[in-house]
């Protein structure tokens, strides 16, 4: 076998977004030698995607606003299956993570009083996400990366982890490869983060990027972690769908926070006929109160369009299939229209939504100033992920920890609008806190050669296989695609998931078989057939995790089961690798809630 | 649907040239696309670089029809088809694979500023108390995407390869973006004048031209730095003043 180039590190983190970056920087601050890995150059993570906000009770807009409001908007969000204790510690200390940024460098949008602004979203309760225009994610990434690169990290960019090593029970590193050169490096480490984001890939309509190939979980169900909450996936509200070549694009959730509504062919604004009882108290009677809101009045509830995303992505998807779609298979969202309210609306959308006023203009030659865009559900989160521990962020096995959107736990059955943000800072630091601990209470590690050896083996496995004319790596990957979007997407039942699960039995057997051509400098096609065996992992896992839970909750829609049931707000599902190599479900009683944070959730109604 | 014909740079640092590459092309679709279905239909190891398809990471620079450009936002449909369209990676910088080049002195170029250095907080819980309107100019720097179209076309790297004694333009940005942050206590203005050489960029403004998030970069930041630059080491009333306190 070939050489391979050795990195120590004391803190491996796998993962350059939001969360990765947070970590490392806690890390590093500890004094130890922290290694960062980035499968694109620094600062291009899909963290820079995110546009709405950052949630954090700051109170700067509404002085009623605290974190008990906060982690109750959180749990009602998410259908109670949430773990309540990162629900909590998120609520608490995202208000400080926010701070922080602004003491690196970050430049919110401010108050009149000068203050960080605070903006409108989806299911929380006041005003409450401190943003920079609609590009708060781009904010975000670049004050931690711009902070990050003068604390002494070790950056491996465009390095793709293929697999995690382990010591006895424990973590001991990982074997990656360059993507420039194809070349092997080894990494020993004391603990490693997982920070790698989420799973979009695996559906045909999505806002993720091409890294978003569900590496982490991969990597930690193969380590013999257990995954958790699998069967839900965030599919938000509004992607462009016009023209074909941008659907799935996100449109962010913004636009309601400033004012869109959202319309069928008829004009109506749907969501009023379709308010859930446990949202009723709290959402607006009529349009005018809807306007009242998002002007700041305090007496006025919010608007329809600004309930959470999983009941908005079926309200859109019902008025689609019952006729009164736009023209392009979509709803409209309109901004335009609060002219009729302001009398420089143009100025305004222009100066509130930049991004989305761009996006438009150059992509579908379309001005959100003047007309209504058509929009639709794209494939946006998953709440599911690595199952760890709510104070240390680390996962079943030793040494082993995960944050951001691979991990889980605080959203339970469906995210808020802007809780990713907060929730890379707060457990991104966490994350890097406790590995940085764990690293130091633990010691050395060793690494075994022959594993080294045979994960570089099935590494380069692709280029002795023959490149089929007909179903290539990247024509798997689309297969597979139009599987768990047409089987698994928004609307389920029983039977078409274990045809997906058929399918996706299938497309392995392929995986497996299927090649790579050219060398190995820089070649995507190898990396697609490598990034193929996460996807199909992950996919299998969504399955088979949507058909245990007979039941309906937050973004899970079973046909067969429309109903909430209250057995199942007592479980979360667990996926786990069983001894024999198959993927094994298991469910897992929910943590008994504290008194004093029952009592909490019950006062705020 | 139609074919379109593409002329794609394929190579290494050895050596390389334009292939022809034909694909259905339909409404709306971006040149990224085409080099997507490409890679997918006929040239699986094509290599480039991209991420969120949107204008917002700044990973996808390259020359199309020999203008610089993000693949993602340049719609096919702006272009003469009927001539195909030539795809070639960004020329400033050492060609890695195909479409994908070097860009790591950018990385190494932005290091060297100093970084954020705020003045105490204002607040007792770590806040500070500052305005709109003393950030809108800010807020312009950092819209910066890092797409490093500014730094391909800026004469002073892509002819003169002045890499060692310039940042650049983007870099200038950033710059910027700190010297005007309404907290920040740090001065760079020495660095500017001799390690970054603000003096190289003679206002030919090709960044500003080439900016997909519409920076007025040279206008609102290269030529405000240069006027600290020229204020603090060339205004000879401050010169002498400055000999003068000195002395005291």
């Amino acid at each position: 076998m070939e050489a391979h180039e050795i990195f120590e590190h004391d803190v491996l983190i796998i993962g350059a977004g939001g969360a990765g970056l947070r970590a490392a920087i806690e890390a590093s601050s500890t004094g130890l030698k922290v290694g960062l890995v980035c499968k694109s150059m620094l600062g291009k993570a899909h963290t820079v995607m995110a546009e709405g906000g950052i949630a954090a009770a700051l109170a700067n807009v509404d002085e009623r606003d605290n974190w008990k409001v906060h982690f109750s908007d959180t749990m009602r969000g998410g259908h109670y299956i949430n773990n309540w204790r990162m629900a909590q510690i998120h609520a608490k200390e995202a208000p400080d993570r926010v701070r922080e940024l602004e003491a690196w460098g970050a430049v919110f949008d401010r108050t009149k009083d000068g203050r960080i602004l605070q903006r409108n979203f989806g299911g929380h309760k006041y005003p409450r996400l401190a943003h920079v225009g609609d590009r708060t994610g781009l904010e975000m990434i670049r004050t931690l990366q711009d902070h990050g690169i003068h604390q002494g990290i070790d950056v491996h960019m465009e390095v793709t982890v293929v697999h995690l090593l382990k010591d006895g029970d424990r973590i001991s590193g990982a074997v990656a490869y360059d993507r420039e050169r194809g070349r092997f490096r080894v990494f020993h480490a004391k603990a490693v983060v997982l920070a790698t984001g989420g799973i979009g890939r695996a559906f045909r309509i999505t806002s993720n990027s091409w890294e978003y190939t569900g590496d982490g979980h991969a990597l930690a169900y193969n380590a013999g972690a257990d995954l958790i909450d699998m069967e839900f996936i965030q599919f938000h509200p509004t992607g462009m769908i016009w023209p074909p070549s941008v659907r799935g694009i996100l449109v962010t959730e913004g636009v309601r926070g400033e004012g869109g509504i959202l319309l069928n062919n008829k004009g109506e604004r749907f969501l009023f006929g379709n308010i859930p009882d446990n949202y009723k108290a709290q959402t607006a009677a009529d349009a005018e109160e809807g306007w009242r809101y998002v002007l700041g009045d305090k007496d006025a509830h919010r608007p329809p369009e600004l309930l959470t995303r999983d009941h908005v992505a079926r309200c859109i998807v019902q008025e689609i299939k019952e006729g009164r779609g736009s023209p392009h298979g979509g709803v409209f969202l309109d901004i335009a229209w609060i002219k009729e309210k302001l009398g420089n609306a143009e100025e305004h959308i222009k100066r509130k939504l930049p991004s989305m006023y761009h996006q438009f203009k150059q992509l579908a030659g379309l001005d959100i100033t003047r007309e209504p865009m058509e929009v639709g559900p794209t494939t946006h989160y998953v709440m599911g992920g690595v199952l760890v521990e709510a104070d240390t962020q680390m996962s079943t096995v030793p040494g082993l920890f995960a944050c951001g959107e691979c991990g889980a736990g605080i959203n339970g059955a469906n995210r808020l609008g802007g809780n990713s943000l907060s929730d890379l800072l707060v457990l991104g630091q966490r994350a890097g806190q406790y590995a940085a601990k764990f690293a130091k209470d633990k010691g050395d590690t060793r690494v075994d050669e022959e594993e080294i050896d045979a994960a570089k083996r099935e590494a380069l496995a692709p280029f002795d296989r023959p490149v089929p004319d007909a179903g290539n790596a990247y024509q798997i990957q689309y297969e597979l695609q139009d599987a768990m979007q047409d089987l698994v997407g928004i609307v389920r039942n029983g039977e078409e998931m274990e045809r997906a699960l058929v399918k996706i039995g299938e497309l392995k057997e392929k995986a497996q078989k299927v090649g790579a051509v050219g060398n190995r400098e820089y070649n995507p096609g190898w990396h697609t057939v490598l990034d193929l065996g996460n996807l199909l992992t992950v996919s299998e896992a969504v399955a088979r995790s949507a058909l245990e839970r007979k039941e309906s909750r937050g973004a899970q829609f079973r046909v067969d089961y429309p109903e909430k049931s209250e057995e199942w707000g007592k479980y979360n599902v667990t996926v786990r690798r069983g001894p024999d190599g198959s993927m094994q479900i298991n469910r897992i009683p929910i943590l008994e809630m504290p008194a004093e944070l029952r009592e909490i959730i019950t006062q705020m109604g | 649907m139609a074919k379109t014909k593409f002329k794609i740079w394929r190579g290494n640092e050895k050596g390389g040239e334009l292939e022809e590459y034909s694909t259905e092309t339909s409404e709306g679709m971006v040149v990224l696309d085409a080099v997507h279905q490409i890679q997918a239909e006929s040239a699986n190891d094509l290599a480039c670089r991209w991420n969120c398809k949107a204008g917002k990471c700044g990973s996808c620079s390259a020359e199309v029809n020999g203008m610089p450009k993000l693949m993602c936002m340049t719609r096919l449909d702006e272009l003469p088809l009927e001539e195909g369209v030539t795809i070639e990676p960004i020329k400033t910088f050492p060609i890695i694979k195909d479409l994908v080049t070097d860009i790591s002195w950018n990385y190494r170029a932005k290091q060297k500023i100093k970084p954020f250095k705020p003045r105490p907080p204002d607040n007792e819980d770590g806040s500070w108390t500052f305005y709109q309107e003393d950030i809108d100019r800010v807020q312009e720097f950092r819209k910066c995407i890092e797409c490093f179209l500014c730094q391909n076309v800026c004469h002073v790297l892509r002819e003169h390869h002045l890499e060692d004694e310039f940042i650049g333009p983007s870099a200038l940005v950033y710059t910027a973006a700190l010297e005007m942050h309404p907290l920040d206590t740090e001065d760079r203005l020495e660095d500017l004048k001799n390690a970054n050489g603000i003096g190289y960029c003679n206002i030919t403004k090709c960044c500003t031209q080439v900016c997909p998030e519409h920076i007025t970069i040279t206008d609102n930041a290269i030529i405000p730095l240069k006027e600290r630059v020229v204020d603090r080491y060339y205004d000879p009333v401050a010169r002498i003043w400055s000999k003068l306190t000195r002395r005291s």
